[in-house]
């Protein structure tokens, strides 16, 4: 399964269709503790670019933008009661959201793991 | 910090800094024709402060205040004894001039009494989790419309007829702005609420039920029965509360089923004051909600040395971060009327809130049975805290009016806080407090029976 990320510090997962939306160890680390997520509700339609989610941390108040264009099909509940997930889990159970992709070409303009950490290494 | 106005070399060096030869140059940009070249119509220019002064007791004089008459003025707001140190306290300058806790090294003291504040309104109104005030009771409860738009992603309200209409004209004004739909009532004549006329206008698009309890009649409902019937639509119930004494007697609304409690705290500590500044008091029973809520929270924690400290929390939704994400426009609190209601309410403590409330509900009692035996007076309620409702053979408007002539303040007509309604030109609220006598109530008796004779 490719995983694609973006210079906001969000993952994308690809499965067929379906893409699985969270943000990078590299973000949690510089967010600090995390103490709030608000996921967008499934049925949701964003844009490219959109905002999607926001994530609170004791130090931020960050929005969460749409890598790609699509469809919410679900929202992570677990970040509800969770939300330091994000912290112990950002690649894996820290999903933010789910959504049916709208238009695979603008995965093209992604990063893949090798340019992400090259980008962040820059930083 | 200093405080000191600026110097003319202060002025010279910023005009030089930014390349300004004057001040007037700065405002090249104004037409000539728009400044103004004489005097504004209509306003003398100047007067010494003597003449001021004694101009301003002559206009003060033609008031008729509420100590001065036998005063039975309620809706919304009450004629409460406040203690004289309620005022030595707020009037401390480590309070008085402290403006707003951004600063909590500088802050700890304002932060605490927020703090404690908060903890005072939350048992008060049987909620998990009060904040530090809002600027009145009208504007929290449009608050508290917005935020249940914002739980329930609804945009469809149910108000009470016998929800204060003033506080419904908030709500109307503000909803143009947001398009929420109101779905309001005329207040009913009778005994008790329509609760089963509200509860039927409730349907799975509304977002909050609003209800006033006591209503501004004066009477009570059974709010866990409205509670239920919100709750199964899937709608949260919004419970106003103009007279936080009458929570001395009655039931927290928190208990009762409300999701969000909000009213009017200028009951206690706060005084009349010609209508403002006054206090909205807000506070939700669900901690989930926290993050919905309008305003400033104050919470405790402790500092890197383990020490109890105070700070403002959640201020990502407050104006100061992420302005574009608050929850509201609102962007302070209420800090020096909310510190009057925590000394008065110190002051008071349990036992003595109770014993306040039962005083004015005895004296109110004492009114009801009085004024009822006025022949061309009725009660209306069958259930009352410390308000309500007469029915007058007469116009209410006009004997209020009359009655002020003699001196008697005999409460608010239905004709004043309803001004299109028909059918309540008769109906007088009058309101009863601790600093009611039974002389000011046999005053009231007579003149009504002198008038209605």
């Amino acid at each position: 399964m490719p995983r694609y990320f973006t210079e906001e510090h969000e993952w994308i997962d690809v499965d067929g269709d379906t893409a699985t939306v969270g943000i990078t160890d590299y973000a949690q680390e510089q967010l600090g503790d995390v103490v709030f997520v608000e996921v967008p509700q499934s049925g949701t339609e964003l844009a490219k670019g959109a905002e999607a989610a926001v994530v609170e941390s004791v130090k931020a108040a960050s929005d969460v933008y749409a890598p790609i264009a699509g469809t919410v099909t679900e929202g992570n509940s677990a970040l509800e009661d969770e939300p330091e997930l994000v912290n112990t889990s950002a690649d894996d159970q820290g999903w933010f959201f789910k959504l049916t992709i709208a238009d695979k070409d603008e995965l093209d303009g992604l990063m893949d793991a090798k340019a992400y950490k090259a980008f962040c290494d820059g930083l | 910090m200093r405080y000191l106005p600026l110097t003319d070399t202060d002025r010279d060096a910023m005009l030089a800094k930014i390349g300004a030869a004057s001040v007037d140059a700065l405002f090249d940009d104004v037409p000539s024709d728009l400044y103004l070249k004489g005097p504004v119509e209509g306003l003398p220019l100047h007067a010494s402060e003597m003449a001021v002064e004694k101009h301003m007791r002559r206009l003060s004089k033609q008031n008729l205040a509420a100590a001065d008459a036998a005063f039975f003025c309620g809706a919304g707001a009450y004629r409460h004894h406040v203690p004289a140190s309620v005022d030595h306290i707020i009037q401390r300058g480590e309070f008085l001039t402290a403006y707003t806790p951004y600063q909590p090294e500088i802050a700890q003291g304002t932060l605490q009494m927020l703090f404690e504040f908060q903890t005072q309104v939350a048992r008060l109104y049987g909620c998990a989790i009060a904040n530090a005030s809002l600027y009145d009771g009208s504007t929290a409860c449009w608050e508290a419309v917005a935020m249940a738009g914002r739980v329930t992603r609804r945009k469809r309200v149910v108000l009470s007829g016998a929800l204060h209409p003033h506080y419904a004209e908030v709500v109307r004004t503000m909803a143009k702005f947001t398009e929420d739909r109101i779905a309001g009532a005329r207040p009913s004549l009778t005994a008790m609420p329509d609760d089963d006329g509200l509860i039927a206008r409730i349907d799975d698009q509304t977002s909050c039920v609003v209800v006033q309890y006591p209503d501004v009649l004066g009477r009570l409902s059974d709010l866990q029965r409205i509670a239920d019937a919100a709750h199964d639509a899937g709608a949260l119930l919004v419970v106003v509360n103009t007279e936080p004494v009458a929570l001395g007697a009655i039931e927290a609304p928190g208990n009762l089923g409300a999701d969000i409690v909000l009213g009017e705290g200028q009951s206690i500590g706060v005084g009349l004051q010609f209508g403002g500044p006054y206090l909205g008091l807000f506070a939700v029973t669900n901690p989930k909600h926290v993050r919905q809520m309008p305003g400033r929270l104050c919470g405790e924690t402790v500092d890197a040395d383990g020490k109890r400290g105070f700070v403002l929390t959640l201020s990502t939704r407050e104006q100061h971060i992420r302005r574009e994400k608050a929850t509201s426009n609102i962007c302070t609190n209420s800090g020096l009327c909310a510190l009057a209601f925590s000394v008065h309410m110190t002051l008071l403590g349990d036992k003595g809130l109770t014993a306040l409330a039962a005083e004015n509900h005895r004296l109110a009692a004492i009114a009801a049975d009085r004024l009822a035996k006025v022949p061309g007076v009725t009660v209306l309620n069958d259930h009352f805290f410390n308000e309500f409702t007469l029915m007058l053979d007469g116009d209410a408007r006009q004997i209020v009016r009359d009655l002020a002539d003699d001196g008697v303040l005999a409460g608010v007509s239905l004709t004043r806080l309803f001004p299109d309604a028909e059918g309540l030109e008769n109906g007088l609220l009058v309101a009863v407090t601790e600093t009611t006598t039974e002389e000011d109530i046999e005053t009231l008796a007579s003149a009504l029976q002198e008038k209605l004779s």
